[in-house]
């Protein structure tokens, strides 16, 4: 498994080709949400939907032999890419991991001008979110 | 194809602000119904305001609060003129359509309304015209009741006649849609609010720059507008009210300006407009208004209801080549009026209205997402928001046709 880094990095490259054509970034961003595995319908409920985003977003965790895992959806197709670039980074990782990241990506691949600041703050709702459910994980481990 | 009096290209040079790139492409702004851009003159007088005129207004004994206020109250009786009142008393300024309802709702409801009286409102109404009305129908134990509206976003005018009794006190109603764009049949309506005795506020935030408004023909008790809707700057707006309404209603804030003689026994109040402008007002900025109406009466609300008009066309004909293309349902309007301003509600199919307007924003489109502040319009339509594009007097065929070419890109199958 690429370490988390290498991810980041190779997400920085990949929105790099598209160099300063915006709208070829979003197009990415919605393929990206594409590519996110179906989501359990059952997973969709009230209770999983991350607050402080303007669309719907579900993030669903589990925890099995010390790693966290994501399953995520959204209604609306960029929010669906963003939250995809948080699972491919994040699921499957331990708690430690995931709560040591620096997600400097978002600001290299110039997330900020992409996607607006309202977006940008659901965005970072979702951050919380996860690193609030590895946070959860790690003390559950360590009690 | 393009047929109009006015050269489009010489207005566009009078707005600095639509000579730029955004996102690596030439701004399209299409988010009028928002607020409009403002053209130098009201950039300009801003400046001036500022630079060589700037003290506050009445009761100054020196020059400049001599001059400004007198450019103060220039701006009033423009408004006078604008809208057709008999008397500039009759216009007060307030920050803008929001507050002009509040001010109603708190001076005029508050004395007026009893236990069981009724205030009308429509399914088509701004959040602004609907809460201020809910706050003192609750604090006074008054009905708030609503007018139901069809599918193609009008009016339902046998429902409106229906509601209408005795007990209709009030009736608050937008006079274009800030979502649909429908224009209602307000004259009928103020005729019918009259025969029971209420008083009929018009919310002119969307009509201020594109219909004629004559409140004495129309015979309008109250009608609110903002500035910034009017190519003027933000923060000013106008509340018209019949003199004899506004002289019986009672203060709306305490302050300065608004006395006549204050003791600590008692104070009385000063005369209209004063009595409702507490306080030092926003005197650049209604300074500067009057350049925007200037602005509006020299090319003329006719002419720029026309090209609006062939600018919202040229839109709809390119919906309708699209719907051949991809489908009927590629693309759902909302507000299919006859009787409209140039604002059209729409949703892609399968697309959110936020992607929707990011992709557009991407291509330096600007456009306006999400419910409008109408949200009980969009449960009706059980929806949660739409698109919206609003066309000004600065907007261009091809402006729009750039508009239809990135959506034509977004309804296209992608693998």
């Amino acid at each position: 498994m690429q370490s988390v880094n290498a991810i980041q990095d190779e997400i920085i490259e990949n929105f790099s080709l598209f160099e300063d054509d915006m709208e070829s970034k979003l197009m990415y961003l919605m393929d990206l949400g594409k590519k996110l595995p179906m989501m359990q319908e059952a997973h969709k409920s009230d209770d999983y939907i991350v607050k402080g985003c303007q669309s719907k977003v579900w993030l669903y965790p589990s925890f099995n032999n010390g790693s966290v895992h994501f399953e995520a959806d959204s209604n609306t197709e960029i929010t669906k890419g963003l939250v995809s670039l948080l699972v491919q980074i994040w699921s499957n990782r331990n708690p430690e991991e995931i709560l040591g990241t620096e997600l400097y990506f978002i600001e290299k691949i110039g997330m900020g001008s992409m996607i607006g600041s309202q977006r940008s703050n659901g965005f970072a709702s979702m951050i919380k979110q996860m690193k609030m459910y590895a946070l959860a994980y790690q003390t559950q481990q360590t009690n | 194809m393009s047929v109009t009096s006015l050269d489009i290209n010489s207005i566009r040079n009078q707005f600095p602000i639509l000579h730029q790139q955004v996102n690596g492409h030439p701004l399209i702004y299409l988010d009028n119904a928002a607020t409009t851009q403002k053209p130098l003159r009201v950039i300009k007088a801003l400046e001036d305001y500022y630079q060589l005129h700037n003290a506050n207004i009445h009761r100054g004994a020196h020059t400049l609060a001599d001059r400004s206020t007198g450019f103060f109250e220039d701006t009033r009786k423009s408004v006078q003129q604008f809208i057709n009142a008999k008397e500039a008393e009759e216009c007060i300024f307030t920050k803008g359509v929001t507050e002009s309802i509040n001010l109603v709702a708190q001076t005029w409801g508050r004395k007026n309304l009893q236990v069981g009286d009724e205030v009308l409102i429509t399914y088509m109404e701004h959040h602004s015209n609907i809460v201020p009305w809910q706050l003192i129908c609750e604090e006074k134990g008054v009905i708030l009741k609503v007018v139901p509206i069809h599918e193609n976003g009008t009016l339902n005018l046998e429902a409106y006649h229906q509601l209408l009794s005795v007990r209709t006190k009030l009736v608050a109603c937008v006079w274009a849609s800030n979502a649909l764009g429908t224009i209602n049949p307000i004259e009928e309506m103020i005729k019918a609010a009259h025969q029971v005795g209420a008083v009929f506020l018009a919310d002119g935030a969307q009509a201020g720059s594109h219909l004629p408004i004559d409140v004495q023909q129309l015979n309008i008790d109250f009608l609110a507008l903002s500035g910034h809707k009017l190519y003027g700057p933000t923060g000013v707006g106008v509340l018209y009210g019949k003199r004899e309404l506004l002289e019986a209603m009672p203060p709306y804030q305490g302050g300065g300006e608004m006395i006549k003689e204050v003791s600590f026994e008692k104070t009385t109040f000063n005369e209209i407009p004063f009595k409702f402008e507490a306080g030092t007002p926003n005197i650049g900025d209604v300074i500067a208004f009057k350049y925007a109406l200037d602005f509006v009466n020299e090319l003329g609300k006719k002419a720029i209801m026309d090209w609006e008009m062939q600018l919202l066309n040229h839109f709809l004909n390119g919906v309708t080549q699209l719907q051949n293309q991809f489908g009927e349902d590629c693309i759902t309007l909302y507000g299919t009026a006859q009787d409209k301003v140039a604002v059209q509600s729409f949703l892609l199919k399968g697309k959110h209205p936020f992607d929707t307007g990011l992709m557009l924003d991407a291509r330096g489109i600007a456009v306006r997402t999400g419910h409008h502040c109408t949200q009980p319009l969009m449960q009706f339509f059980g929806i949660e928001g739409t698109v919206r594009v609003s066309f000004a007097i600065y907007n261009t065929f091809e402006e729009i046709d750039s508009l239809l070419e990135v959506i034509s890109k977004l309804l296209k199958p992608r693998n």
